[in-house]
C-alpha cells in the first residue's frame, strides 16, 4: 500500500515534470523574466547654423511602481495623497496617472508596461525630489530619477514648426516613450527616436529586479538640421508680433526662393512649448486650442483668401491666354456685371493703364473684365493658373496638418452646393431669427443670400469669377502656399515642394541624408511675362500700394519687391497680405506676412514684412540676422 | 487487505504489507553497532537535501533585504544538529525507559497544545499553532505526533491476559487518549495535522487488532463529524477557499489558488533535470510562498528537477520501510505499534505535503518529513527515526 502510495506520488511528479515540464516552464518564464525597453536619448533638432532648436536636458522625474504600490494597504493611496501633496498636483491626477490604460479607463492612464516605474510628475524641482528620496518609508514604491526631458533653449521660438512630444498611445511599445505628436517632432519622429534598448530581467514575485539575463543599448535618435535661422526667426516673430498684438492673429513665411527651403515660420499667437513637459494638464491644453487656439500652426494651416496678392496668378493667367500686359485697359471705378456692380478697392477711378500698373496700383476693375470674359467664353484659365501655382493642394511641406486651400471652379460650386443645400435652403425659408434679435440688417442680408444660395447657388456665375481674379470670394490660401507661389515667380518659375529639413546626422555627426525640396513643378508663363511681373512688383513699396509702408526703406541697399492684398470680409476688419521678395533683380529670399483682421495690406502686414527685411540685412539701424554669405 | 479481515495482531502481516519476510542479515555488536544504519543514513541525507533547499530558498530574499543570506542555512543545521542528538538519546533508550517517560511526555504535549491557544500562541497563516516563550519559538502539534504515538503503543500494546487483541478499556482510553491532542489541534485550526493524527491513529488501532466492525463505527462517526464541520460552519473561509481550489486550482491564481498553481508551476519548470541548486528564478523570485517550510518540495522540484525530487520520495520511501520492517521485526506489541504509527505518520504527512504540492491533495500547511525549515518537525521526525532505532536494537539477533 506504501509503494502504491508512492508509486502514485511519483507518476504525478513525472507527468508534472516531464510530461508538461516545458508549458510549466513557459509558464514561469512569463512569470519571472520581464522585457523592459530602455527608452533612447531623443534627437536635437538644430538650426540652419548647427544653434539647437529642440535638445534634452535632466530633470528629475518621480515615478511609481505600481506593482510595489498594490501591495500597500488600501492600494497605496495614503502614499500618493501624500505625493501628491509634496509635488503640490491634486491627488486626483497622480491617480490617473498610474492606472492602466484600458477599455473604459478615459486619460489620463498608463499605456506603458505596468512593471515599469510610471512617471506621474516630470521636471519636478530638485529639493522636492531629495524630500521624496530622503523618505523612502514614507514614500514606499515612489522613486525620482534624473530623467531626459525636451528643451527649448530659444523659448516660444519656432514653437508651431517645431511641434512637440507627448507620450505614446497604446500600440506604441512602451508608453515611456515620448513620441513627436505635431511638427518636425512628429514629421521627422522615426529618425529623432532612436531605437529603444532592451533589457530581460528576472524579476521576484514583487517585482524587483533579480539579475539582468540580456541587454541591449539603446541607439540615440539622429540630429534634424534645419534651414531655420533662430535669428531670422527671431526678427520675424518679434514683427509679426508687433503687427498682429491688436489684430486676432497673423502668420509670416520666409522661404529660400532659390532652394525652396524654410528659413522662418512664424505663427501668431505663439505658445511656450514647455507646457508638455512632464504632460500637459487638461486646462493648459484647453487654452491651446480653444478661444484663438495658440496651437495652430497658422503659417502652415491658416487658410485665407489672398486678396490682391493672387494678382500674380490672374496677371499670369491673362498674359498665357492672350491679353497683352503692356496693352491698355480701363481701370475704371467700377465693372458691372448683370445688375451688380464691381467696384474697384475704395471705388478709385484710375483710366487706362497696362498691366505693370494695375499691378503697381492693384486695380481690380481690369481683372473683373478678364475674368468675366473668359467665363463668357466658358474656359477657366485663372483656375488652371491657380493650381499652377500650386494652390488648392498641399504644399507637401515636411510638417504635418497642412490644408489644401481651395481653388473654386464650376466643379467645386455645384459639389458645394450640393453639400449645404438643405442648409442653405432651410435658412432661405425661415431666416436667421437669432441674428434678428440683435441685428435686424444683418439677418435679412444673410436671408436674402440663403435664398440666392438656396435657388441657384449651384451656378458659377460671372461674380464668382469676377471675385475669384482678385482673390475674393471662395478662394482659400495659406501662408505656405502664397509664399512657395511667389517663390516661383521670384527664381523664373521653379514651383518648390518646401521643406525645413535639411540634414539628418547620426549621433556621431555624420550625415545620414541630405534633404532636398522637390520640384513640384513649373509655371507654365512665359519667362518674360514673370519678369514683366516682377519688374511691376518692385514698383509697387516704392510707388504703389505699399509706398507708405516702405517710405524711406533704403531701396539702394535692397531693393524689395511685394504686392499687398486686402481681403474683405463681411463684419470684419480686413485681411491684411503683403507678400514680397529680394533683391528684386536676384530674389533670394521670399516674406509673407498675413495680419488676420489687421486692416488693409499696406497697413498691418507691408510694415511687418519691412521689419523683417531690414532685421534680416541689417538696415535702418538693425544687425543683420542673415550671415554675410546669405545675404545676395 | 483480507488479511486484516482477522483483526488479530500478526507480526507477519506487516512484513506482508511491505512486501518483505526477510529476517537475515542482522549483524551481531554492542548498542551502537545495533543501530540501524541504513535508516540512519537514509535520514541524514534528508536533512542534508532539506538544509541546502532551505538555504536556497532562503537566500534570495535575505540578499534583497540585506540580512545575512545564510541565516536559515545555519538555523535549520542547528535544528538538525539538535534532532540528531534527539535521535540519538532516544535511539540509545530501552523500552521501558521511553514507556516511563511517555506519560510525562503526552502530559506536557497536551498542555503546551493548550497554552498555544491561550495569548501565549501565536497566530500564523491563519492557525494559532506556535507557542513563543522566551527567545524560542516552538509548535506543540509537530511534537505532539511522535509523544501520540508512543502514548497510543503504550496504552494499546498491554495485553495483561495474553490476549491476541485490545481489550475495550484500552481501546476506549486509547481513543480518550487520542481525543485531546487531536481536539486541541482542530481548535488552532490545524486540519493537515489533524488528518495526519487521524490516520496514524486509525492505522495503530488497524495493527492493534482492533475489531473491523469498531473501525468501520469510528469511520462513519468521523465522517459524519466531517460533514457537521462543513455544513454548521466550523471551518475557516481561507480553508474553505483552499479545499475549493483543490477542485480547480486554476479558478483564481491570483486569489485563494495561488499557492497551488505557483506551486505546480514551479516544480513544472523543473523538467527532467532541475535548474541546478541555487539556479531556480522561481525560487529566486519567492513566487511560492512558505517555500522553506510547507512548500519546500517546490525547491526540490524546480532546481534538481524530477530526479531529485524522485530522489527524495525513494528516500522517504526507504525511511517508511525500515519503519515497517522494524515494526514486522518488532518482540513486543509495543515496539510493533509504535514503529507501525511513526509509519503511518510520516507516510500520511509525507503524501499529504508531496500531494498538495503538485496537486493531489488540498493545500493544508504540514511539513515534509525531514526536509522543511522548522526545529519543531526536524526534531519530532528525528525523534521518532530514535524510536524506531530502539524498537529496532531491540529485536532479537537471528544467527
Amino acid at each position: 500500500m506504501v509503494a502504491l502510495l508512492f508509486l502514485t506520488l511519483l507518476g504525478r511528479l513525472w507527468q508534472v515534470q516531464i510530461t508538461d515540464g516545458r508549458r510549466y516552464a513557459g509558464v514561469a518564464a512569463a512569470d519571472h523574466v520581464r522585457h523592459i525597453a530602455i527608452p533612447p536619448v531623443r534627437g536635437r533638432v538644430v538650426d540652419d547654423r548647427g544653434r539647437p532648436l529642440v535638445r534634452n536636458r535632466t530633470a528629475m522625474t518621480v515615478a511609481v511602481d505600481r506593482a510595489a504600490l498594490r501591495r500597500l494597504p488600501s492600494g497605496g493611496e495614503s502614499v500618493l495623497r501624500r505625493l501628491a501633496k509634496t509635488l503640490d498636483r491634486p491627488y486626483r491626477e497622480i491617480a490617473d496617472r498610474v492606472r492602466l490604460c484600458g477599455p473604459g479607463v478615459e486619460g489620463p492612464c498608463w499605456a506603458g508596461s505596468p512593471y515599469q516605474p510610471i512617471p506621474v510628475a516630470e521636471g519636478v524641482d530638485e529639493r522636492v525630489a531629495t524630500q521624496i528620496l530622503e523618505r523612502p518609508e514614507a514614500f514606499p514604491a515612489v522613486t525620482a530619477e534624473p530623467q531626459p526631458v525636451r528643451d527649448h533653449p530659444y523659448g516660444k521660438l519656432a514653437a508651431h514648426v517645431l511641434g512637440y512630444v507627448a507620450p505614446g498611445d497604446g500600440d506604441h511599445p512602451s508608453g515611456l516613450t515620448l513620441v513627436g505628436k505635431d511638427g518636425l517632432e512628429a514629421a521627422y519622429e522615426e529618425e529623432l527616436r532612436g531605437t529603444p534598448g532592451r533589457r530581460e530581467v528576472v524579476v521576484d514575485s514583487e517585482g524587483q529586479v533579480l539579475r539582468t539575463v540580456r541587454e541591449q543599448q539603446p541607439t540615440a535618435g539622429a540630429t534634424l538640421v534645419t534651414s531655420l535661422d533662430a535669428d531670422v526667426q527671431r526678427v520675424v516673430e518679434r514683427a509679426l508680433r508687433r503687427a498682429a498684438r491688436k489684430a486676432e492673429s497673423g502668420a509670416a513665411v520666409v522661404l529660400d526662393a532659390r532652394e525652396g527651403r524654410v528659413v522662418a515660420m512664424a505663427s501668431y499667437p505663439g505658445y511656450d512649448p514647455g507646457v508638455w513637459t512632464g504632460g500637459i494638464a487638461e486646462s493648459a491644453y484647453r487654452r491651446l486650442t480653444g478661444g484663438n487656439a495658440p496651437l495652430m500652426s497658422r503659417a502652415l494651416q491658416g487658410q485665407w483668401p489672398p486678396a490682391s496678392t493672387w494678382k500674380i496668378v490672374s496677371t499670369a493667367a491673362a498674359a498665357e491666354d492672350g491679353y497683352d500686359p503692356r496693352g491698355s485697359y480701363d481701370c475704371s471705378g467700377s465693372y458691372r456685371i448683370g445688375d451688380r456692380e464691381f467696384r474697384n478697392f475704395r471705388g478709385v477711378n484710375h483710366g487706362p493703364m497696362n498691366l505693370h500698373r494695375a499691378l503697381v496700383v492693384s486695380c481690380d476693375t481690369i481683372f473683373y473684365r478678364f475674368a468675366h470674359q473668359m467665363w463668357q467664353r466658358g474656359t477657366e484659365p485663372m483656375q488652371e493658373m491657380a493650381r499652377a501655382f500650386g494652390f488648392g493642394a498641399p504644399t507637401g511641406i515636411d510638417l504635418p496638418g497642412e490644408p489644401a486651400g481651395r481653388v473654386p471652379d464650376k466643379a467645386w460650386k455645384r459639389k458645394f452646393w450640393e453639400q449645404t443645400k438643405a442648409d442653405t435652403c432651410r435658412a432661405a425659408r425661415k431666416g436667421y431669427p437669432r441674428v434678428a434679435e440683435t441685428d435686424p440688417a444683418r439677418a435679412a442680408y444673410l436671408k436674402a443670400i440663403a435664398k440666392e444660395n438656396c435657388a441657384r447657388g449651384y451656378v458659377y456665375g460671372a461674380g464668382d469669377a469676377a471675385n475669384f481674379s482678385i482673390g475674393q470670394g471662395d478662394v482659400l490660401v495659406t501662408p505656405l502656399q502664397l509664399a512657395r507661389a511667389y517663390a516661383a515667380l521670384a527664381n523664373g518659375g521653379t514651383l518648390f515642394s518646401p521643406r525645413v529639413g535639411k540634414e539628418v546626422r547620426g549621433p556621431d555627426g555624420r550625415v545620414l541624408r541630405t534633404i532636398e525640396p522637390p520640384e513640384a513643378g513649373r509655371l507654365p508663363v512665359a519667362k518674360k511675362t514673370l519678369a514683366y511681373m516682377r519688374d511691376a512688383l518692385a514698383e509697387v513699396p516704392r510707388s504703389g500700394t505699399a509706398a507708405g509702408a516702405f517710405a524711406g526703406f533704403p531701396f539702394g541697399k535692397l531693393a524689395v519687391a511685394g504686392k499687398t492684398g486686402t481681403a474683405e470680409a463681411f463684419g470684419e476688419t480686413d485681411t491684411s497680405w503683403f507678400a514680397s521678395y529680394a533683391p528684386a533683380d536676384d530674389p533670394r529670399y521670399v516674406v509673407v506676412v498675413v495680419v488676420s483682421e489687421g486692416g488693409a495690406g499696406g497697413e498691418a502686414a507691408a510694415p511687418a514684412v519691412r521689419e523683417i527685411w531690414s532685421g534680416m540685412y541689417g538696415l535702418e539701424g538693425k544687425k543683420a540676422a542673415l550671415p554675410k554669405e546669405k545675404r545676395f | 487487505m483480507t488479511a486484516f479481515r482477522s483483526g488479530s495482531f500478526d507480526s507477519r502481516l506487516l512484513g506482508r504489507v511491505t512486501g518483505e519476510l526477510d529476517f537475515r542479515g542482522r549483524s551481531p555488536g554492542g548498542a551502537w553497532r545495533r543501530l540501524d544504519w541504513r535508516l540512519l543514513a537514509v535520514v541524514v541525507a534528508l536533512c542534508v537535501l532539506g538544509v541546502l533547499l532551505v538555504w536556497s530558498a532562503t537566500q534570495p530574499r535575505l540578499l534583497v533585504d540585506g540580512g545575512d543570506p545564510q541565516t536559515y542555512l545555519k538555523r535549520q543545521a542547528l535544528n538538525v544538529l539538535v534532532g540528531l542528538a534527539v535521535m540519538v538519546a532516544v535511539g540509545l533508550a530501552d523500552h521501558g525507559t521511553l514507556r516511563t517517560w511517555t506519560p510525562l511526555a503526552y502530559l506536557g504535549s497536551c498542555l503546551a497544545l493548550a497554552a498555544v491557544l491561550t495569548p501565549l500562541g501565536k497566530t500564523v497563516n491563519g492557525a494559532q499553532s506556535w507557542l513563543a516563550v522566551g527567545g524560542l519559538e516552538a509548535q506543540p502539534s509537530e511534537l505532539a505526533k511522535p509523544v501520540l504515538v508512543l502514548t497510543l503503543a503504550t496504552l494499546l500494546g498491554e495485553r495483561p491476559g495474553g490476549d491476541r487483541r485490545p481489550r475495550g478499556v484500552q481501546l476506549g482510553l486509547a481513543l480518550a487518549a487520542a481525543a485531546v491532542p487531536l481536539g486541541l489541534i482542530m481548535l488552532q485550526p490545524d486540519l493537515g495535522t489533524a488528518a495526519i493524527i487521524v490516520v496514524t491513529v486509525f492505522g495503530m488501532l488497524l495493527v492493534a487488532g482492533v475489531r473491523w466492525r469498531w473501525l468501520l463505527l469510528l469511520v462513519g462517526a468521523g465522517l459524519a463529524a466531517a460533514v457537521a464541520a462543513w455544513f454548521l460552519g466550523l471551518l475557516k473561509p481561507h480553508q474553505v477557499a483552499r479545499l475549493l481550489t483543490f477542485a480547480d486550482p486554476m479558478a483564481d491564481p491570483q486569489g485563494a489558488g495561488y499557492n497551488a498553481a505557483q506551486a505546480l508551476v514551479t516544480v513544472g519548470s523543473g523538467g527532467a533535470f532541475g535548474r541546478g541548486l541555487f539556479q531556480g528564478d522561481q525560487t529566486a523570485g519567492r513566487f511560492v510562498p512558505e517555500q522553506h517550510t510547507d512548500f519546500v518540495f517546490t525547491v526540490a522540484g524546480e532546481e534538481l528537477g524530477f530526479a531529485g525530487s524522485a530522489l527524495i520520495l525513494v528516500l522517504l520511501w526507504l525511511v517508511l520501510w525500515r519503519a515497517l520492517r522494524i515494526a514486522s521485526q518488532a518482540v513486543s506489541p509495543y515496539g510493533t505499534l509504535a514503529a507501525a504509527g511513526i509509519a503511518c505518520w510520516l507516510g500520511a504527512q509525507t503524501f499529504i505535503n508531496v500531494g498538495m504540492v503538485i496537486g493531489l491533495a488540498p493545500i493544508v500547511g504540514v511539513p515534509l518529513p525531514f526536509v522543511s525549515y522548522g526545529g519543531s518537525s526536524v526534531v519530532a521526525c528525528l525523534a521518532a527515526a530514535g524510536v524506531l532505532t530502539s524498537i529496532h536494537r531491540q529485536t532479537p539477533r537471528r544467527l
